[in-house]
């Protein structure tokens, strides 16, 4: 076993996570230019819908994940249009200040429901390692890495080929414009919470697999994952999955030069320096784009 | 004219109020553009030219009056509904989906038609071709690449992608080179003339617009100032003073 290639299969596996969850973040201020920083929470409600599934009706983890995408799905759209929608004219400090009223709303409910004890979705024992290049990975690793592969390969051929991916990405660039060649702007915003959310779900029940389940697991995850988005650029589909694994590399090679106790510290570091020297992050939006906008069609 | 001004309007506007805020901008504003026609206004920066577009359009929160299409009122609908009235819009500046390819964007100028008619879509892609050689070749480009020129013709092809029976087009020529300029209003006349679109340009250059024009309507602080024939004011001695630099 090599410590710098199990270093970089455990970057390769938490990254998988923070991409997904990336998405999610990106994909929202795309189109609205708003962080929903009750997106955490989302994929924290996801893997205690999976949990229940799980312990309380009997399901098979595959179908209690679906339920848990499904629900979750279900939960960022209700979110957007009970909190967020009436606020979509409001200026920016009001739906922020109402997405933290959010996270803070769902991480009570989460405690009402299913208590402050630590969960997991963890089955049987520890499952047996694999030696892949030199380090250890568990199935459930390997099944977490598969998985996300497969869903973003998807989602990429959702966004480019399919009528409403091409609408999401329209309304991502101009969405005024978006609406005068008679996209449904509702609708679109509304599936791109759906996609979110139930990606956020997805990487919510991988980690309750992996690790544990518990009412704050979405500040954390949520916020590393929203560093991934700026890294990579904020509202770049593919600045997200970049961002995300460039953050979970960058967290868990770090913890060779630092004391392992300050890994959760370093994403923040890296935010900070992303926000001082690149803002507009790895693939944020060149300038030729940017002058593409229609800045006067809402005067 | 090549149109009897007498036969039922396409578009007529009448006692149009319009805010920004607490700031009227258009003041009891009426406009009408008849079946093939081409019509155009005219006026100084802030005059409320692009306001009166976005009106029609559904883009104003704050509006009052009538703003009728084929007799039927459009005044309060979405804009995703007033497109699928068959009216376009080429909003001013370069407004195209820079992200989405050249052929990204006319595809998603024909999203309210079914995807059934997908052979036929694909036809009419062809036919944008046809009027935009340049485009052809740009084709799988990103959109926000191209030159400016390139993009208005861009965001006139997708506009032309729901076979539109009313083009509106808000200063389709601004910040174009004269040879660009030229080109653009050679196809806008094309669109009208041969493809019989009817056309309400907005206009920075008033002698281009008033020689090409059927109707012109001239538009001052947000009031009707003179309307008429295109050509009969191209003559007009006070639009002269105005617009035509003394000329
Ligand atoms: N979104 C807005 N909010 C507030 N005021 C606006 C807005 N858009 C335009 N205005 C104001 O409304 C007035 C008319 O603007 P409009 O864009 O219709 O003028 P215009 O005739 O198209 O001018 P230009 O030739 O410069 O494009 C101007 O005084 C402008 O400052
Ligand atoms: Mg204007």
């Amino acid at each position: 076993m090599s410590v710098t290639a199990q270093l970089i299969a455990n970057g390769i596996i938490a990254g998988a996570i923070y991409a997904l969850v990336a998405l999610g973040y990106t994909m929202v201020y795309g189109i609205l230019k708003f962080i929903n920083f009750a997106h955490g929470e989302v994929l924290m409600m996801g893997a205690y819908f999976a949990y229940t599934c799980v312990n309380y009706l009997g399901m098979p983890i595959w179908l209690a994940l679906l339920v848990a995408m499904a629900l979750s799905a279900l939960l960022g759209v209700i979110i957007e249009r009970v909190a967020y929608k009436p606020l979509r004219y409001s200026g920016r400090l009001a739906p922020l200040i109402t997405a933290i009223a959010l996270s803070i709303f769902l991480q009570s409910m989460a405690l009402i429901i299913w208590g402050s004890e630590i969960r997991t979705l963890r089955q049987g024992s520890v499952s047996k390692g694999n030696e892949i290049f030199g380090a250890v990975i568990t199935n459930n690793q390997l099944l977490i890495i598969a998985t996300t592969v497969g869903v973003l390969i998807i989602l990429h051929l959702f966004l480019k080929y399919a009528k409403l991916g091409k609408a999401m990405r329209a309304a991502t660039d101009n969405l005024p414009l978006a609406a005068t060649i008679g996209i449904e702007v509702d609708k679109v915003i509304g599936i791109t919470f759906a996609i979110g959310s139930a990606l956020a779900a997805l990487a919510g029940v991988l980690v309750g697999i992996e690790q544990n389940i518990e009412p704050t697991m979405g500040i954390t995850l949520g916020i590393k994952a929203f560093t991934a988005a700026v890294v990579g650029g904020i509202g770049n589909i593919q600045g997200a999955v970049l961002g995300g694994f460039a953050v979970g590399l960058i967290e868990n090679i770090g913890i060779w030069f630092i004391p392992s106790g300050y890994k959760d510290a370093i994403a923040f570091l890296v935010l900070v320096i992303m926000l001082i020297f690149r803002p507009s992050g790895i693939l944020g939006t060149k300038k030729e784009e940017e002058m593409g906008k229609t800045e006067s069609l809402f005067g | 004219m090549r149109t009897g001004r007498t036969e039922n309007p396409l578009l007529q506007i009448k006692g149009l109020n319009s805010w920004y805020g607490q700031v009227q901008i258009l003041h009891d504003v009426h406009l009408q553009v008849h079946p093939r026609e081409m019509v155009c206004i005219i006026g100084p920066n802030g005059a409320g030219k692009s306001t009166i577009l976005k009106n029609v359009f559904g883009l104003i929160a704050k509006n009052q009056g009538e703003i009728l299409f084929e007799g039927k009122s459009i005044r309060k609908m979405a804009p995703e509904k007033v497109v699928r009235h068959g009216i376009s819009i080429v909003p001013q500046g370069r407004s195209v989906f820079p992200s989405l390819t050249v052929r990204e964007n006319l595809e998603l100028g024909a999203y309210i038609r079914a995807g059934s008619e997908s052979a036929s879509i694909e036809q009419d892609i062809r036919k944008i071709f046809d009027k935009f050689p340049k485009l052809k070749e740009r084709q799988h480009q990103k959109a926000g690449l191209l030159s400016g020129g390139e993009q208005q013709m861009v965001a006139i092809g997708r506009a032309l992608m729901i076979k539109p029976k009313l083009l509106l087009l808000d200063e389709p020529s601004l910040g174009l080179s004269p040879q660009m300029k030229q080109v653009i209003f050679e196809k806008i006349v094309e669109i009208n003339r041969k493809d019989g679109i009817a056309v309400l340009v907005v206009e920075q250059n008033a002698r281009l617009s008033l020689a090409l024009s059927d109707y012109a309507y001239v538009l001052e602080l947000g009031h009707n100032r003179l309307e008429g024939d295109a050509k009969r004011l191209l003559k007009d001695k006070r639009v002269a003073k105005l617009y035509l630099g003394g000329a």
